[in-house]
Protein backbone atom coordinates (compact mmCIF):
# COMPACT_ATOMS: atom_id res chain seq x y z
CA UNK A 1 0.00 0.00 0.00
CA UNK A 2 2.67 2.39 1.17
CA UNK A 3 5.09 1.46 -2.00
CA UNK A 4 2.22 2.01 -3.97
CA UNK A 5 1.18 6.05 -3.10
CA UNK A 6 5.19 6.83 -3.04
CA UNK A 7 5.74 6.46 -6.68
CA UNK A 8 7.16 9.03 -8.34
CA UNK A 9 4.95 11.31 -10.29
CA UNK A 10 7.35 12.00 -13.13
CA UNK A 11 4.52 13.81 -15.62
CA UNK A 12 3.52 16.00 -12.93
CA UNK A 13 7.56 16.83 -11.18
CA UNK A 14 8.10 17.37 -15.56
CA UNK A 15 4.88 19.84 -15.85
CA UNK A 16 5.80 21.79 -12.26
CA UNK A 17 9.68 21.84 -13.37
CA UNK A 18 8.82 23.62 -17.06
CA UNK A 19 6.23 25.62 -14.79
CA UNK A 20 9.27 27.30 -13.06
CA UNK A 21 9.49 28.83 -15.98
CA UNK A 22 6.82 31.74 -14.85
CA UNK A 23 9.10 32.68 -12.28
CA UNK A 24 12.26 32.28 -13.51
CA UNK A 25 11.71 34.50 -16.56
CA UNK A 26 11.10 38.17 -15.23
CA UNK A 27 14.23 37.55 -13.11
CA UNK A 28 16.45 36.37 -16.13
CA UNK A 29 15.19 38.69 -18.48
CA UNK A 30 15.35 41.40 -15.73
CA UNK A 31 19.08 40.03 -15.12
CA UNK A 32 20.47 39.92 -18.98
CA UNK A 33 19.08 44.08 -19.34
CA UNK A 34 21.05 44.63 -15.91
CA UNK A 35 24.11 43.62 -18.12
CA UNK A 36 23.73 44.91 -21.32
CA UNK A 37 24.47 48.21 -22.97
CA UNK A 38 21.76 50.45 -24.64
CA UNK A 39 22.64 50.04 -27.80
CA UNK A 40 22.60 46.21 -27.45
CA UNK A 41 19.02 46.75 -26.87
CA UNK A 42 17.50 46.37 -30.76
CA UNK A 43 13.64 46.47 -30.98
CA UNK A 44 12.93 42.61 -31.23
CA UNK A 45 12.56 39.72 -28.52
CA UNK A 46 16.43 38.77 -28.75
CA UNK A 47 17.27 42.25 -28.13
CA UNK A 48 15.81 42.28 -24.94
CA UNK A 49 16.44 38.38 -23.91
CA UNK A 50 19.92 37.61 -25.73
CA UNK A 51 22.67 37.07 -23.49
CA UNK A 52 24.91 40.48 -23.30
CA UNK A 53 27.96 40.67 -25.93
CA UNK A 54 30.14 40.29 -22.36
CA UNK A 55 29.45 40.76 -18.56
CA UNK A 56 30.74 43.91 -17.38
CA UNK A 57 29.67 45.71 -14.34
CA UNK A 58 29.84 48.96 -15.26
CA UNK A 59 25.82 49.60 -15.53
CA UNK A 60 25.67 48.56 -11.62
CA UNK A 61 28.40 50.87 -10.89
CA UNK A 62 26.37 53.69 -12.21
CA UNK A 63 22.97 52.56 -10.90
CA UNK A 64 24.82 52.61 -7.02
CA UNK A 65 26.17 56.22 -7.64
CA UNK A 66 22.48 57.69 -9.30
CA UNK A 67 20.49 55.85 -6.14
CA UNK A 68 22.71 56.67 -3.56
CA UNK A 69 22.64 52.29 -3.35
CA UNK A 70 24.76 51.98 -0.09
CA UNK A 71 22.82 54.37 1.79
CA UNK A 72 19.42 53.30 0.89
CA UNK A 73 20.62 49.73 1.77
CA UNK A 74 21.70 50.90 4.73
CA UNK A 75 18.29 52.21 5.73
CA UNK A 76 16.59 49.16 4.60
CA UNK A 77 18.78 47.13 6.86
CA UNK A 78 18.66 49.67 9.98
CA UNK A 79 14.64 49.80 9.50
CA UNK A 80 14.19 46.56 9.60
CA UNK A 81 16.72 45.16 11.67
CA UNK A 82 15.50 47.59 14.65
CA UNK A 83 11.67 46.86 13.99
CA UNK A 84 12.65 43.05 14.11
CA UNK A 85 14.22 43.47 17.57
CA UNK A 86 12.08 45.25 18.96
CA UNK A 87 9.08 43.59 17.83
CA UNK A 88 10.49 40.45 19.62
CA UNK A 89 11.25 42.53 23.06
CA UNK A 90 8.00 44.00 23.10
CA UNK A 91 5.38 42.08 21.04
CA UNK A 92 6.20 38.91 22.50
CA UNK A 93 5.84 40.04 25.91
CA UNK A 94 2.52 42.35 25.35
CA UNK A 95 1.70 38.40 23.84
CA UNK A 96 2.86 37.05 27.11
CA UNK A 97 1.20 39.20 29.74
CA UNK A 98 -2.32 39.17 27.27
CA UNK A 99 -1.84 35.38 26.44
CA UNK A 100 -1.60 34.68 30.63
CA UNK A 101 -3.98 36.57 31.65
CA UNK A 102 -6.89 36.46 29.01
CA UNK A 103 -8.82 33.28 30.34
CA UNK A 104 -9.12 34.90 34.04
CA UNK A 105 -9.46 38.56 33.71
CA UNK A 106 -11.95 40.40 31.63
CA UNK A 107 -10.02 44.07 30.79
CA UNK A 108 -7.50 41.59 29.24
CA UNK A 109 -9.49 39.78 26.71
CA UNK A 110 -10.58 43.09 25.59
CA UNK A 111 -7.23 44.36 25.56
CA UNK A 112 -6.58 40.65 23.67
CA UNK A 113 -9.75 42.25 21.08
CA UNK A 114 -9.08 46.07 20.92
CA UNK A 115 -5.34 45.15 19.68
CA UNK A 116 -5.75 42.15 17.35
CA UNK A 117 -8.67 43.79 15.76
CA UNK A 118 -6.04 46.12 14.27
CA UNK A 119 -5.28 43.95 11.72
CA UNK A 120 -8.39 45.01 9.44
CA UNK A 121 -7.38 49.04 9.92
CA UNK A 122 -6.37 50.06 6.26
CA UNK A 123 -3.07 51.71 5.77
CA UNK A 124 -5.34 54.60 3.83
CA UNK A 125 -7.45 55.59 6.85
CA UNK A 126 -4.66 56.32 9.75
CA UNK A 127 -2.05 57.37 6.46
CA UNK A 128 -3.03 61.14 6.42
CA UNK A 129 -3.20 61.65 10.06
CA UNK A 130 -0.35 59.64 10.81
CA UNK A 131 1.65 61.96 8.26
CA UNK A 132 0.72 65.20 10.06
CA UNK A 133 0.86 63.72 13.50
CA UNK A 134 4.75 62.41 13.03
CA UNK A 135 5.65 65.57 11.34
CA UNK A 136 4.31 67.48 14.67
CA UNK A 137 6.10 64.94 16.91
CA UNK A 138 9.50 65.24 15.04
CA UNK A 139 9.00 61.42 13.92
CA UNK A 140 8.77 61.72 10.20
CA UNK A 141 12.34 60.04 9.89
CA UNK A 142 13.46 56.39 10.17
CA UNK A 143 12.72 56.30 13.94
CA UNK A 144 9.17 57.26 13.09
CA UNK A 145 8.87 54.55 10.32
CA UNK A 146 9.98 51.84 12.80
CA UNK A 147 7.42 53.15 15.22
CA UNK A 148 4.60 52.78 13.25
CA UNK A 149 5.95 49.34 11.96
CA UNK A 150 5.89 48.46 15.37
CA UNK A 151 2.40 49.38 15.82
CA UNK A 152 1.57 48.11 12.79
CA UNK A 153 2.76 44.65 13.09
CA UNK A 154 1.45 44.38 16.78
CA UNK A 155 -2.01 42.94 15.99
CA UNK A 156 -0.34 39.60 14.27
CA UNK A 157 2.53 39.26 15.75
CA UNK A 158 0.31 39.59 19.55
CA UNK A 159 -2.13 37.05 17.76
CA UNK A 160 0.83 34.96 16.83
CA UNK A 161 2.78 35.14 20.62
CA UNK A 162 -0.97 34.77 22.54
CA UNK A 163 -1.64 31.35 20.29
CA UNK A 164 1.85 29.96 21.24
CA UNK A 165 1.84 30.71 24.60
CA UNK A 166 -1.50 27.89 24.62
CA UNK A 167 1.13 25.42 24.15
CA UNK A 168 4.10 26.21 26.78
CA UNK A 169 2.62 24.87 30.34
CA UNK A 170 2.38 27.48 33.25
CA UNK A 171 3.91 25.11 35.75
CA UNK A 172 7.29 25.94 34.82
CA UNK A 173 6.28 29.82 35.84
CA UNK A 174 4.59 28.29 38.68
CA UNK A 175 7.91 26.44 39.87
CA UNK A 176 10.21 29.87 39.40
CA UNK A 177 7.07 31.70 41.16
CA UNK A 178 8.01 29.45 43.97
CA UNK A 179 11.44 29.73 44.29
CA UNK A 180 10.73 33.26 44.85
CA UNK A 181 12.28 34.67 40.97
CA UNK A 182 10.56 38.15 39.56
CA UNK A 183 7.78 37.87 37.51
CA UNK A 184 9.78 40.08 35.16
CA UNK A 185 13.05 37.45 35.79
CA UNK A 186 10.15 34.69 35.16
CA UNK A 187 9.86 36.02 31.79
CA UNK A 188 13.05 36.73 30.27
CA UNK A 189 15.08 33.79 32.01
CA UNK A 190 12.27 30.84 31.21
CA UNK A 191 9.24 31.66 28.98
CA UNK A 192 10.93 34.11 26.32
CA UNK A 193 13.85 31.07 25.49
CA UNK A 194 11.00 28.94 24.88
CA UNK A 195 9.22 31.20 22.76
CA UNK A 196 12.53 31.00 19.92
CA UNK A 197 10.31 28.74 17.34
CA UNK A 198 7.87 31.46 17.12
CA UNK A 199 10.40 34.44 17.55
CA UNK A 200 11.50 33.09 14.29
CA UNK A 201 8.24 32.86 12.67
CA UNK A 202 7.75 36.70 13.91
CA UNK A 203 11.23 38.15 12.65
CA UNK A 204 10.22 36.34 9.27
CA UNK A 205 6.97 38.07 8.76
CA UNK A 206 8.00 41.40 10.39
CA UNK A 207 11.17 41.12 7.97
CA UNK A 208 9.30 40.38 4.44
CA UNK A 209 6.41 43.21 5.42
CA UNK A 210 9.12 45.96 6.28
CA UNK A 211 12.02 44.91 3.58
CA UNK A 212 9.38 45.37 0.50
CA UNK A 213 7.00 48.41 1.90
CA UNK A 214 7.04 51.22 -0.45
CA UNK A 215 3.98 53.05 0.67
CA UNK A 216 4.66 53.73 5.32
CA UNK A 217 8.40 55.35 4.25
CA UNK A 218 7.33 56.87 1.48
CA UNK A 219 4.94 58.99 3.14
CA UNK A 220 6.66 59.18 6.21
CA UNK A 221 10.06 60.04 5.07
CA UNK A 222 9.44 61.93 1.87
CA UNK A 223 11.50 65.38 2.33
CA UNK A 224 14.30 63.65 4.45
CA UNK A 225 16.35 63.00 1.90
CA UNK A 226 16.75 59.32 2.76
CA UNK A 227 15.50 56.57 1.16
CA UNK A 228 14.78 52.42 1.42
CA UNK A 229 15.85 50.05 -1.15
CA UNK A 230 12.09 50.63 -2.79
CA UNK A 231 11.45 53.87 -2.35
CA UNK A 232 15.05 54.80 -3.83
CA UNK A 233 13.77 53.14 -7.10
CA UNK A 234 10.47 54.85 -7.11
CA UNK A 235 12.42 58.15 -6.40
CA UNK A 236 14.99 57.64 -8.97
CA UNK A 237 12.37 56.10 -11.58
CA UNK A 238 12.62 59.57 -13.48
CA UNK A 239 16.14 59.71 -13.66
CA UNK A 240 17.08 56.19 -15.56
CA UNK A 241 15.07 58.00 -18.55
CA UNK A 242 14.86 55.61 -21.49
CA UNK A 243 18.23 53.98 -20.16
CA UNK A 244 16.62 50.78 -18.87
CA UNK A 245 19.63 48.62 -18.94
CA UNK A 246 20.72 51.12 -15.81
CA UNK A 247 17.25 50.87 -14.48
CA UNK A 248 17.25 47.03 -14.26
CA UNK A 249 21.00 46.93 -13.10
CA UNK A 250 18.83 49.35 -10.05
CA UNK A 251 16.44 46.77 -9.92
CA UNK A 252 18.46 43.71 -9.65
CA UNK A 253 20.55 45.48 -6.72
CA UNK A 254 17.50 45.52 -5.15
CA UNK A 255 16.88 42.74 -5.68
CA UNK A 256 19.59 40.94 -4.36
CA UNK A 257 19.88 41.33 -0.73
CA UNK A 258 16.48 39.50 -0.40
CA UNK A 259 16.61 37.05 -2.23
CA UNK A 260 20.38 36.34 -0.74
CA UNK A 261 18.76 36.37 2.56
CA UNK A 262 15.64 33.81 0.95
CA UNK A 263 18.52 31.23 -0.35
CA UNK A 264 20.28 31.20 2.75
CA UNK A 265 17.13 31.23 5.14
CA UNK A 266 14.92 29.36 2.71
CA UNK A 267 13.67 26.91 4.85
CA UNK A 268 13.26 28.60 8.24
CA UNK A 269 11.13 31.53 5.63
CA UNK A 270 8.99 28.54 4.60
CA UNK A 271 8.10 27.00 7.70
CA UNK A 272 7.73 30.84 9.42
CA UNK A 273 5.25 31.52 6.95
CA UNK A 274 3.21 28.56 7.07
CA UNK A 275 3.59 28.90 10.61
CA UNK A 276 1.90 32.13 11.13
CA UNK A 277 -0.74 31.37 8.35
CA UNK A 278 -1.84 28.40 10.71
CA UNK A 279 -1.71 30.13 14.31
CA UNK A 280 -2.99 33.11 12.85
CA UNK B 1 0.60 34.50 48.43
CA UNK B 2 -2.06 37.37 47.99
CA UNK B 3 0.82 40.51 47.47
CA UNK B 4 2.55 37.87 45.68
CA UNK B 5 -0.16 37.85 43.10
CA UNK B 6 -0.58 41.68 43.29
CA UNK B 7 3.19 41.76 42.40
CA UNK B 8 2.78 39.92 39.11
CA UNK B 9 -0.54 41.90 38.43
CA UNK B 10 1.80 44.65 38.61
CA UNK B 11 4.56 43.84 36.23
CA UNK B 12 2.00 43.07 33.88
CA UNK B 13 -0.13 46.61 33.86
CA UNK B 14 3.25 47.76 33.58
CA UNK B 15 3.89 46.26 31.15
CA UNK B 16 0.70 46.63 28.85
CA UNK B 17 -0.13 50.11 30.01
CA UNK B 18 2.78 51.65 27.94
CA UNK B 19 2.24 48.67 24.85
CA UNK B 20 -1.49 50.43 24.99
CA UNK B 21 -0.71 53.95 24.84
CA UNK B 22 1.65 53.04 22.02
CA UNK B 23 -0.85 51.17 20.47
CA UNK B 24 -4.02 53.43 20.80
CA UNK B 25 -1.15 57.02 19.69
CA UNK B 26 -0.92 54.73 16.48
CA UNK B 27 -3.63 53.34 15.27
CA UNK B 28 -6.42 54.54 17.01
CA UNK B 29 -5.98 57.88 17.60
CA UNK B 30 -5.16 58.27 13.55
CA UNK B 31 -8.39 56.73 13.15
CA UNK B 32 -10.59 58.82 15.29
CA UNK B 33 -8.57 61.80 13.65
CA UNK B 34 -9.34 60.14 10.17
CA UNK B 35 -13.01 60.25 10.99
CA UNK B 36 -12.89 63.73 12.28
CA UNK B 37 -11.88 65.20 9.00
CA UNK B 38 -13.94 63.02 6.98
CA UNK B 39 -16.22 65.77 8.51
CA UNK B 40 -14.08 68.51 7.48
CA UNK B 41 -13.19 70.40 4.01
CA UNK B 42 -9.57 70.31 5.42
CA UNK B 43 -7.12 70.48 2.00
CA UNK B 44 -4.37 69.10 4.07
CA UNK B 45 -3.16 73.22 4.61
CA UNK B 46 -4.44 76.35 6.26
CA UNK B 47 -7.73 76.47 7.46
CA UNK B 48 -10.66 74.46 7.18
CA UNK B 49 -14.31 74.20 8.45
CA UNK B 50 -16.88 71.42 9.15
CA UNK B 51 -19.02 70.46 6.74
CA UNK B 52 -21.26 67.47 8.17
CA UNK B 53 -22.24 64.60 5.93
CA UNK B 54 -21.22 66.50 2.64
CA UNK B 55 -18.14 64.62 1.82
CA UNK B 56 -19.77 61.58 2.12
CA UNK B 57 -22.70 62.26 -0.11
CA UNK B 58 -20.14 63.89 -2.82
CA UNK B 59 -18.81 60.27 -2.73
CA UNK B 60 -21.17 58.74 -4.04
CA UNK B 61 -21.60 61.14 -6.74
CA UNK B 62 -18.08 61.31 -7.67
CA UNK B 63 -17.07 59.68 -10.82
CA UNK B 64 -13.71 59.14 -9.70
CA UNK B 65 -14.55 57.54 -6.30
CA UNK B 66 -17.12 55.09 -8.38
CA UNK B 67 -14.40 54.41 -10.99
CA UNK B 68 -11.90 53.72 -8.00
CA UNK B 69 -13.99 51.16 -6.32
CA UNK B 70 -15.21 49.51 -9.34
CA UNK B 71 -11.58 48.95 -10.49
CA UNK B 72 -10.93 47.58 -6.83
CA UNK B 73 -13.72 45.35 -6.80
CA UNK B 74 -13.23 43.90 -10.25
CA UNK B 75 -9.57 43.15 -9.68
CA UNK B 76 -10.27 41.97 -6.20
CA UNK B 77 -12.93 39.69 -7.23
CA UNK B 78 -10.99 37.96 -10.23
CA UNK B 79 -7.69 38.47 -8.14
CA UNK B 80 -9.45 35.82 -5.50
CA UNK B 81 -11.16 33.22 -7.63
CA UNK B 82 -7.81 33.49 -9.63
CA UNK B 83 -4.93 33.30 -6.75
CA UNK B 84 -7.11 30.22 -4.66
CA UNK B 85 -7.91 28.43 -7.94
CA UNK B 86 -3.92 28.07 -9.33
CA UNK B 87 -2.39 28.16 -5.84
CA UNK B 88 -5.03 25.52 -4.73
CA UNK B 89 -4.00 23.44 -7.97
CA UNK B 90 -0.36 24.00 -6.93
CA UNK B 91 -0.20 22.98 -3.71
CA UNK B 92 -1.82 19.81 -4.77
CA UNK B 93 0.73 19.19 -7.57
CA UNK B 94 4.00 20.33 -5.23
CA UNK B 95 2.10 18.08 -2.11
CA UNK B 96 2.09 14.87 -4.24
CA UNK B 97 4.40 12.41 -4.90
CA UNK B 98 7.14 14.44 -7.08
CA UNK B 99 11.14 14.53 -7.27
CA UNK B 100 12.41 17.70 -5.87
CA UNK B 101 10.22 18.60 -3.93
CA UNK B 102 11.76 21.28 -1.80
CA UNK B 103 13.67 23.00 -4.21
CA UNK B 104 10.03 23.25 -6.52
CA UNK B 105 8.32 24.44 -3.65
CA UNK B 106 11.39 27.21 -2.75
CA UNK B 107 11.03 28.54 -5.96
CA UNK B 108 7.64 29.16 -6.36
CA UNK B 109 8.07 31.18 -3.67
CA UNK B 110 10.25 33.70 -4.69
CA UNK B 111 7.78 35.93 -6.06
CA UNK B 112 6.36 36.17 -2.51
CA UNK B 113 9.24 37.53 -1.08
CA UNK B 114 10.56 40.21 -3.78
CA UNK B 115 8.90 43.44 -3.47
CA UNK B 116 5.79 44.71 -5.26
CA UNK B 117 7.01 47.85 -6.88
CA UNK B 118 10.15 46.73 -8.28
CA UNK B 119 8.66 43.52 -9.42
CA UNK B 120 6.04 46.11 -10.88
CA UNK B 121 8.66 47.68 -12.97
CA UNK B 122 10.19 44.75 -14.18
CA UNK B 123 6.47 43.25 -15.20
CA UNK B 124 6.14 46.70 -17.16
CA UNK B 125 8.97 45.90 -19.47
CA UNK B 126 8.01 42.70 -20.47
CA UNK B 127 4.03 43.74 -21.18
CA UNK B 128 5.61 47.20 -23.35
CA UNK B 129 8.27 45.74 -24.92
CA UNK B 130 7.88 42.01 -24.25
CA UNK B 131 4.84 41.27 -25.28
CA UNK B 132 4.55 43.73 -28.46
CA UNK B 133 7.67 42.51 -29.88
CA UNK B 134 6.58 39.21 -29.46
CA UNK B 135 3.07 39.50 -31.20
CA UNK B 136 5.27 41.97 -34.43
CA UNK B 137 7.32 38.84 -34.36
CA UNK B 138 4.50 36.25 -34.71
CA UNK B 139 2.07 38.38 -36.22
CA UNK B 140 -0.56 37.73 -33.07
CA UNK B 141 -2.86 40.91 -33.31
CA UNK B 142 -3.63 41.62 -29.72
CA UNK B 143 -0.36 41.33 -28.74
CA UNK B 144 0.90 44.43 -30.92
CA UNK B 145 0.07 46.65 -28.72
CA UNK B 146 1.07 46.83 -25.02
CA UNK B 147 -1.76 46.28 -23.01
CA UNK B 148 -0.71 48.79 -20.05
CA UNK B 149 -1.59 51.75 -22.67
CA UNK B 150 -5.33 50.41 -23.04
CA UNK B 151 -7.73 51.58 -21.05
CA UNK B 152 -9.79 48.44 -21.72
CA UNK B 153 -7.27 46.11 -20.38
CA UNK B 154 -4.29 48.06 -18.04
CA UNK B 155 -6.19 46.30 -15.36
CA UNK B 156 -5.66 42.83 -16.86
CA UNK B 157 -1.69 43.63 -16.61
CA UNK B 158 -1.75 44.75 -12.98
CA UNK B 159 -3.93 41.92 -12.52
CA UNK B 160 -0.76 39.34 -13.89
CA UNK B 161 1.77 41.25 -11.41
CA UNK B 162 -0.46 40.61 -8.29
CA UNK B 163 -1.97 37.29 -8.73
CA UNK B 164 1.68 36.28 -9.45
CA UNK B 165 3.21 37.17 -6.37
CA UNK B 166 -0.18 36.16 -4.36
CA UNK B 167 -0.42 32.78 -5.19
CA UNK B 168 2.92 31.64 -4.34
CA UNK B 169 2.17 33.17 -0.24
CA UNK B 170 -1.36 31.02 -0.59
CA UNK B 171 0.11 27.94 -2.36
CA UNK B 172 2.69 27.27 1.07
CA UNK B 173 -0.82 28.01 3.13
CA UNK B 174 -2.20 25.92 1.57
CA UNK B 175 0.29 23.29 1.08
CA UNK B 176 0.45 23.16 5.09
CA UNK B 177 -3.34 22.65 5.11
CA UNK B 178 -2.69 19.57 2.96
CA UNK B 179 -0.17 18.22 5.05
CA UNK B 180 -3.28 18.20 7.97
CA UNK B 181 -5.06 15.18 6.22
CA UNK B 182 -3.82 12.62 7.29
CA UNK B 183 -2.63 10.07 5.39
CA UNK B 184 -5.06 6.70 6.06
CA UNK B 185 -7.89 9.32 4.48
CA UNK B 186 -6.35 8.84 1.36
CA UNK B 187 -5.77 5.08 1.15
CA UNK B 188 -9.68 4.83 2.61
CA UNK B 189 -10.82 6.58 -0.51
CA UNK B 190 -8.86 4.82 -2.34
CA UNK B 191 -9.63 1.02 -1.60
CA UNK B 192 -13.35 2.48 -1.60
CA UNK B 193 -12.36 3.34 -5.70
CA UNK B 194 -12.70 7.14 -5.66
CA UNK B 195 -11.51 9.11 -8.23
CA UNK B 196 -9.00 11.52 -8.01
CA UNK B 197 -11.52 14.20 -8.45
CA UNK B 198 -13.75 12.38 -6.68
CA UNK B 199 -11.83 12.64 -3.93
CA UNK B 200 -10.46 15.77 -3.97
CA UNK B 201 -13.87 17.32 -3.69
CA UNK B 202 -15.54 15.10 -1.34
CA UNK B 203 -12.50 14.36 1.29
CA UNK B 204 -9.63 16.24 0.69
CA UNK B 205 -11.66 20.03 0.22
CA UNK B 206 -13.46 19.69 3.30
CA UNK B 207 -10.71 18.68 5.52
CA UNK B 208 -9.06 21.98 4.01
CA UNK B 209 -11.99 24.56 4.31
CA UNK B 210 -10.46 26.28 7.15
CA UNK B 211 -7.37 26.85 5.10
CA UNK B 212 -9.76 27.76 2.20
CA UNK B 213 -10.93 30.91 4.62
CA UNK B 214 -7.86 31.77 5.65
CA UNK B 215 -6.49 31.85 1.91
CA UNK B 216 -9.56 33.78 1.26
CA UNK B 217 -9.62 36.72 3.68
CA UNK B 218 -6.20 37.59 3.16
CA UNK B 219 -5.79 37.57 -0.40
CA UNK B 220 -9.22 39.39 -0.91
CA UNK B 221 -7.64 41.99 2.12
CA UNK B 222 -4.18 42.42 0.50
CA UNK B 223 -5.82 42.67 -3.64
CA UNK B 224 -8.83 45.39 -1.90
CA UNK B 225 -5.38 47.75 -0.44
CA UNK B 226 -3.34 47.11 -3.90
CA UNK B 227 -1.12 50.07 -4.14
CA UNK B 228 2.57 49.02 -4.98
CA UNK B 229 2.13 47.77 -8.59
CA UNK B 230 -0.46 50.44 -9.17
CA UNK B 231 2.38 52.65 -8.26
CA UNK B 232 5.12 51.05 -10.65
CA UNK B 233 2.73 49.76 -13.39
CA UNK B 234 0.58 52.10 -14.56
CA UNK B 235 0.31 54.91 -12.01
CA UNK B 236 -3.58 54.66 -12.18
CA UNK B 237 -3.43 55.03 -15.85
CA UNK B 238 -4.38 55.17 -18.89
CA UNK B 239 -7.49 57.58 -17.68
CA UNK B 240 -7.63 56.27 -14.36
CA UNK B 241 -9.17 53.22 -15.49
CA UNK B 242 -6.43 51.16 -13.06
CA UNK B 243 -6.87 53.68 -9.85
CA UNK B 244 -7.37 51.84 -6.87
CA UNK B 245 -8.86 52.97 -3.86
CA UNK B 246 -5.64 52.91 -2.27
CA UNK B 247 -3.86 54.89 -4.54
CA UNK B 248 -6.68 57.75 -5.02
CA UNK B 249 -6.55 58.20 -1.41
CA UNK B 250 -2.97 58.56 -1.86
CA UNK B 251 -2.72 60.56 -5.07
CA UNK B 252 -5.61 63.08 -4.04
CA UNK B 253 -5.20 63.23 -0.02
CA UNK B 254 -1.47 63.94 -0.01
CA UNK B 255 -0.94 65.73 -3.12
CA UNK B 256 -4.20 66.90 -4.44
CA UNK B 257 -5.85 69.30 -1.37
CA UNK B 258 -7.99 66.87 -0.71
CA UNK B 259 -7.72 65.93 2.61
CA UNK B 260 -11.28 65.85 4.26
CA UNK B 261 -12.51 64.31 1.02
CA UNK B 262 -10.55 61.60 0.94
CA UNK B 263 -10.56 61.01 4.39
CA UNK B 264 -14.44 60.16 4.08
CA UNK B 265 -13.74 57.68 1.15
CA UNK B 266 -11.23 56.01 3.73
CA UNK B 267 -13.32 55.64 6.45
CA UNK B 268 -15.78 53.60 3.79
CA UNK B 269 -13.23 51.93 2.54
CA UNK B 270 -12.25 50.90 6.00
CA UNK B 271 -16.12 49.44 7.18
CA UNK B 272 -15.68 48.44 3.42
CA UNK B 273 -12.92 46.04 4.21
CA UNK B 274 -14.21 44.88 7.47
CA UNK B 275 -17.66 43.52 5.89
CA UNK B 276 -16.26 41.94 3.44
CA UNK B 277 -13.48 39.85 5.55
CA UNK B 278 -16.72 39.03 8.19
CA UNK B 279 -19.03 38.09 5.37
CA UNK B 280 -16.07 35.74 3.89
CA UNK B 281 -15.76 34.27 7.83
CA UNK B 282 -19.55 33.96 8.42
CA UNK B 283 -19.80 32.16 4.96
CA UNK B 284 -17.37 29.51 5.75
CA UNK B 285 -18.09 29.12 8.68
CA UNK B 286 -21.38 27.57 7.99
CA UNK B 287 -19.82 25.46 5.78
CA UNK B 288 -17.17 23.82 8.40
CA UNK B 289 -20.38 23.57 10.21
CA UNK B 290 -21.96 21.72 7.96
CA UNK B 291 -19.71 18.82 6.69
Amino acid sequence: MMEKTQKTNWVLTIVLVLGTVTVFFPLYMAFVIAFKQPSEMTNDVAGALALPAHFSLENFRQAMEVTDFWHSLGNSLLITLVTIALSILIHSIAGYVIGRSMAAKKSFRLIYLYIVSGMFVPFSILMMPLVKQTAQMGLGNRAGVILLYLVFYMPMNVLLYTGYLKNIPVALEEAADIDGASTWKTYWTIVFPMMKPMHATVAILTALGTWNDVMTPLVIMSGTGQNTLPLAQLNFQTQFGTNYNLAFSSYILALIPILLFYIICQKQILNGVANGAVKG
Amino acid sequence: MKSKMTNRDKTFWAVIIPVLILFFAFNTLPMIKGMIYSFTNYRGYGSYDYVGLRNYMDLFSDARVGKSYLFTFKYALAGTVLVNVLSLVMALGLNSCIRFKSALRGIYFVPNILGGLVIGYIFSFIFTYILPAVGMAWDIGWMKNSFLASEKYAWIGVLVVGVWQAVAMNTIIYISGLQTVPQEVYEASMLDGASKWKEFWSVTFPLVIPFVTINLVLSTKNLLMVFDQIMSLTKGGPAQSTESISYLIYRNGMDGGQFGFQSANAVIFFFVIVAISIFQMTIMNKKEEQL
